[in-house]
């Protein structure tokens, strides 16, 4: 059971619940949700309670934490893109920490299920529609029209660049999902080869000691993954919140 | 799609579905830890808990969010701001003292300036007295031992011009005695007075 490299993605009840005849139980994914909110909000909140003019450790890394998401929404989107500032600091908080929290041994890795990072990229690319369409108008639909680009192409142009908008929500869940969940099973499957070679006797665990060695080097290499798909994703709303705001170029 | 909701319940028919497409058997295992772990499907594509993901999801950002725009964001915010403000402060306190050690030192460059040039006047002044008193004493003796020579002239030349007077009697008397010894008749002493006038002229 232990080396089904799929189990950990199972998804299963605590408490259930049923409303109307749709299932809303709170599940081990509800569970590490929460933990996720509990874990982020409560290190931000308790790291920052002493408010020092020197920071110590904990408050550095809070205080690093919210000057790197400002600055990359002040680069991205420009300095009107600061009133999206508390939702991007939230996406990069919580996938960072689900992501991170995911990498304890026995622990459901929430940014894992598609329908999550799914969700998230729709809330931004659904804030980009609403939100440009409210502040320009049809204006917005320059966005899909670049300037400079010949008559004859234009048709072209135009519908290649809906194409790549409409692939956004896909695209940038996907590469999330996909991310945290190919990790995951590599993880998995090398360290089922370092127990299922150890049980062979003398010279299995003679040769267990190369899968474990790269079981050691994934591991490192998903803390890099962890933090780099939380800051690609915080990275790719912020491009897209600047297309919401600048429709017409930059 | 239609989900049953027991708890715990092992779905005992589904293991030879592994890729069951609308998710129309609950695929839910609820306690999975021994080896009866149906596969279903991927866990992940299995549309039947996207409901719940979705829901707690909703609860749990949506709270996260909250807490962030009202408690975070206000702290960390102000904690920066406090610091820039407090940095900035300190920095303009420290370019005021600056300017005013400037302005310290410039003063004193000033006046020193100036109490070196009052120094140099008061030793020219000193100079020049001193200079000029010494020329008035010069002068003054000089004066003096110029009235000193003078008398001293004056006391040669009477003494001289006497001597000159009694010149004429000890020759008289000489050339009398003189007469008496050659001769040994007495010369009147109107001869001898000419004789002697008449030899200082011809001398």
């Amino acid at each position: 059971m232990a080396n089904d490299p799929i189990h950990q993605f199972q998804i299963s009840k605590i408490v259930p619940i049923e409303i109307g005849g749709v299932d809303f139980s709170f599940t081990n994914a509800s569970l590490f949700m929460v933990a996720t909110v509990a874990v982020a909000a409560g290190f931000l909140y308790f790291s920052t309670s002493q408010r020092s003019l020197i920071p110590g450790r904990a408050q550095s890394v809070a205080e690093m934490s919210y000057e790197f998401v400002a600055n990359m929404l002040r680069e991205g989107a420009g300095s009107h893109g600061m009133k999206f500032f508390p939702l991007v600091f939230s996406l990069f908080m919580f996938i960072l920490t689900a992501n991170l929290i995911g990498m304890f041994p026995y622990f459901f890795t929430v940014t894992s299920q598609i329908i999550v990072t799914f969700a998230l990229s729709i809330l931004v690319v659904g804030l980009v529609v609403v939100y440009g369409f409210a502040k320009h108008g049809l204006r917005f639909l320059k966005l899909f029209v670049p300037s400079g680009v010949p008559g004859a192409l234009l048709p072209l142009v135009v519908l290649i660049e809906v194409i790549s908008f409409i692939a956004r929500p896909i695209s940038l869940s996907v590469r999330l999902f996909a991310n945290m969940l190919a990790g995951h099973i590599t993880l998995k499957v090398f360290a089922g080869f370092v127990t299922s070679l150890g049980a062979l006797g003398a010279l299995g665990i003679g040769t267990a000691i190369l899968p474990l060695i790269m079981t050691v080097a994934l591991t490192g290499l998903e803390f890099l993954v962890a933090f780099l798909q939380a800051y690609v994703f915080a990275v790719l709303t912020c491009m897209y919140l600047n297309d919401a705001l600048h429709p017409d170029g930059h | 799609m239609f989900v049953t909701s027991a708890y715990a319940q092992t779905a005992p028919a589904a293991s030879e579905t592994p890729a069951a497409p609308a998710g129309e058997v609950h695929t839910e295992t609820g306690v999975a830890h021994g080896g009866e772990h149906e596969s279903a499907g991927f866990p992940p594509f299995d549309s039947s808990h996207f409901a719940s993901q979705l829901l707690w999801l909703a609860i749990t950002f949506g709270l996260f969010y909250l807490v962030i725009q009202k408690v975070i964001m206000p702290r960390v915010g102000g904690i920066i701001e406090d610091r820039k403000g407090r940095i900035a402060g300190d920095l303009e306190e420290a370019g005021r003292l600056k300017a005013e050690a400037d302005a310290a030192v410039e003063t004193y460059e000033k006046e020193l300036a100036q109490a070196r040039s009052k120094a140099n006047g008061i030793a020219d002044a000193a100079r020049n007295d001193a200079k000029a008193k010494a020329a008035a004493d010069r002068t003054a003796i000089e004066a003096e031992l110029a009235a000193k020579l003078a008398a001293a002239e004056t006391r040669i030349g009477e003494i001289k011009s006497k001597a000159f007077a009694e010149v004429g009697a000890i020759a008289e008397d000489t050339a009398t005695a003189i007469v008496d010894q050659l001769i040994g008749g007495k010369a009147t002493g109107d001869d001898i007075k000419a004789a002697v006038a008449a030899a200082k002229t011809g001398a």
